[in-house]
């Protein structure tokens, strides 16, 4: 018989239920490792990650190279460290950045109404239903390359999603009776949306927020990996795995590494999103796949 | 129907319009100026009397609602400019390349829809036992992994350990495997998941449970009740799909060496080739709101609440 028979199960007691699930806590401990090394890693590197040794040129695993070296002799390893601070970095500025655009617009969208309101969801309206990817694209394309520019146009692909959520909240509350009666008390509308309004938003931000830290990994990576992030020598997983395709024949485990780290990140940051949103927001099951 | 379709697809010309402006004006109004560009991908040295030349060349004298209409007249007539690298129409050699990337893209559309129905429903069949464990596993693989390194690994698989498929290029259909199933890998996972979701919801509904106190095989049930409409959020998720698969499509193929609109498009991003990136980013949009505008068709067709209040019947 199919389980589709069964009634649905009781959600788990409530009592002493911990803050985050097992997994939470296990993807929690795995982030936190790898943001201490995107923080510490220039100190954690065996080997400077930029050195060249064209004596020493694609190794296999030593003691000296744990992970090998790459075609000019550089140690895998440092420079997987270093590529850490390269990709969780340009995550925390992107979404710092989209942040301050989806709070700022849609808060503004949301509070002002009207006109401002109409024009600001029908251009959000356009960013929200075409494919990030293919905006990223034309924002680089727009910009130029490089890394600063491709934070800049990821940021400008995605703010939409998070202006529609404050926009939605801020409408539902603006109404209601301790907004009025904050008004009325003579509260100004900037510090009003500041205190009253912005950290009713806090929670699904934090939520959706989490899981595109991935999201956001895999576009600044993927695009690096086109070629059209940051510029060749430095170390980041998306350049790596570029520098790696010509040796893929003869040398793969040039190109494990870096995917390897690429893909455990992205999969812990998802795990935690995943948690927080359970815990935080069970309601919302938007499988946001965009 | 021929109603809902007709007013869904009038719909679409405020949308292109707004599209197209956005698209122009951004570029317009970017940090960097196109006679510039224009005369460094010439070879031109840029002098100022160069620069005032290629402005009136380019046309960029005239104020800027003129520029625009007269780039979206032109356009509406298929003209999209020189490509200011090869100096050869831009659209031809798009259109060159794009069933390439449809090729793959679409493939990689029917491996999402054939694997992760089946997928999903069998996790939904037996939820909280091995398959749904192994279908979540699956999933929570398929969203993290960067596709352009499961590429990666298939080559190494298939290509160099056990030379069972091609690594690189375009001809037969062994050629289209391993970059389409890297491509749907991740819209799969997620696909599956939603409807196993949507399936549990569905199943805990009250005509599901009549139907079975009705005596309907558990197989009707399942098929009719339950599948039926679980797969309604699918449709949806589906138009979303689209546009992760063509984006995924455009990084693929520069591992497979698929001769599709992506390269042409990045080598267009580097040189900063505007009537390029113009063109490009259009075509993308007016193949994604059409599949959009087929995935809401779809809905319509499947939902008949859907199809009805849009022709006024209650």
């Amino acid at each position: 018989m199919s389980d589709l028979a069964l009634p649905e199960k009781p959600a788990a007691a409530s009592g002493r239920r911990p803050w985050l699930s097992l997994t939470g806590r296990f993807a929690l401990a795995l982030a936190a490792t790898i943001i201490a090394v995107a923080v510490f890693g220039p100190w954690l590197t065996p080997h400077d990650p930029n050195a060249m040794d064209l004596t020493a040129r694609l190794d296999g695993p030593s003691a000296a190279h744990w992970l090998g070296t790459d075609h000019l002799g550089r140690d895998i390893l440092s420079r997987l460290f270093v590529g850490a601070r390269v990709s969780l970095g340009s995550v925390a500025v992107t979404l710092s950045l989209i942040l301050a655009l989806g709070i700022g617009i849609g808060g503004a969208a949301g509070f002002l109404g009207g006109r401002t309101d109409q024009v600001i969801m029908r251009c959000a309206d356009v960013f929200l239903t075409f494919p990030t990817l293919v905006l990223a694209l034309f924002m680089v394309g727009m910009l130029g390359t490089g890394l600063v520019n491709v934070v800049i146009a990821i940021a400008l692909s995605h703010w939409a999603w998070y202006a529609r959520i404050v926009r939605g909240i801020v409408l539902s509350l603006k109404h209601r009776d301790f907004i009025l009666a904050s008004r009325l008390a003579g509260t100004g509308r900037l510090r009003i949306f500041w205190t009253h309004l912005l950290p009713a938003t806090m929670s699904q931000l934090v939520v959706l927020a989490t899981l595109d830290i991935g999201h956001i990994m895999l576009h600044v990576s993927g695009l690096s990996f086109l070629g059209l992030g940051i510029a060749a020598p430095t170390a980041e997983w998306g350049v790596m795995l570029n520098d790696a395709r010509q040796f893929v024949w003869t040398e793969p485990h040039l190109m494990i590494w870096p995917g390897l780290a690429l893909f455990i990140s992205v999969m812990a940051f998802n795990l935690l999103g995943d948690a927080i949103r359970d815990r935080l927001d069970p309601h919302l099951r938007m499988e946001h796949a965009h | 129907m021929a109603g809902f379709i007709v007013r869904r697809v009038l719909l679409l010309v405020p949308m292109l319009l707004v599209a197209s402006l956005i698209i122009f004006l951004l570029l317009r109004l970017g940090p960097s100026d196109p006679a510039m560009d224009y005369l460094r991908l010439s070879k031109l040295p840029p002098t100022p009397e160069a620069l005032e030349e290629a402005r009136l060349f380019l046309g960029l004298d005239r104020p800027i609602a003129v520029q625009y209409l007269d780039w979206l007249w032109r356009a509406l007539h298929l003209d999209f400019g020189v490509s200011y690298a090869t100096r050869r129409p831009v659209l031809p050699d798009l259109l060159l390349f794009l069933p390439a990337t449809l090729q793959l893209a679409g493939l990689a559309l029917m491996l999402t829809l054939g694997i992760s129905v089946p997928l999903g429903m069998w996790a939904a069949r037996h939820r909280d036992r091995l398959p749904d464990q192994i279908v979540r596993l699956v999933a929570f693989i398929g969203v993290s992994m960067p596709n352009f390194w499961l590429g990666f690994l298939m080559v190494l698989l298939f290509s160099i350990e056990l030379g069972w498929l091609p690594a690189m290029g375009r001809g037969s259909w062994m050629h289209m495997i391993m970059p389409a199933s890297a491509i749907a890998f991740m819209s799969l996972a997620i696909n599956a998941r939603l409807l196993r979701a949507s399936m549990l919801e569905v199943a805990g509904q009250r005509h599901v449970v009549y139907a079975r106190l009705r005596g309907v095989p558990e197989k009707t049930v399942e098929r009719s009740h339950v599948l039926r409409n679980a797969l309604l959020p699918i449709i949806t998720a589906t138009g979303m799909h689209v546009g992760e698969l063509i984006g995924g499509t455009l990084i693929i193929e520069s591992i497979f060496g698929w001769p599709g609109v992506g390269r042409y498009a990045v080598s267009a991003i580097f040189n900063r080739d505007y009537p390029v990136i113009q063109c490009f980013t259009l075509l993308m949009v007016g193949i994604f709101v059409l599949c959009n505008l087929l995935v809401d068709i779809a809905y319509a067709y499947a939902d008949p609440r859907i199809r009805l209040s849009a022709e006024g019947v209650e």
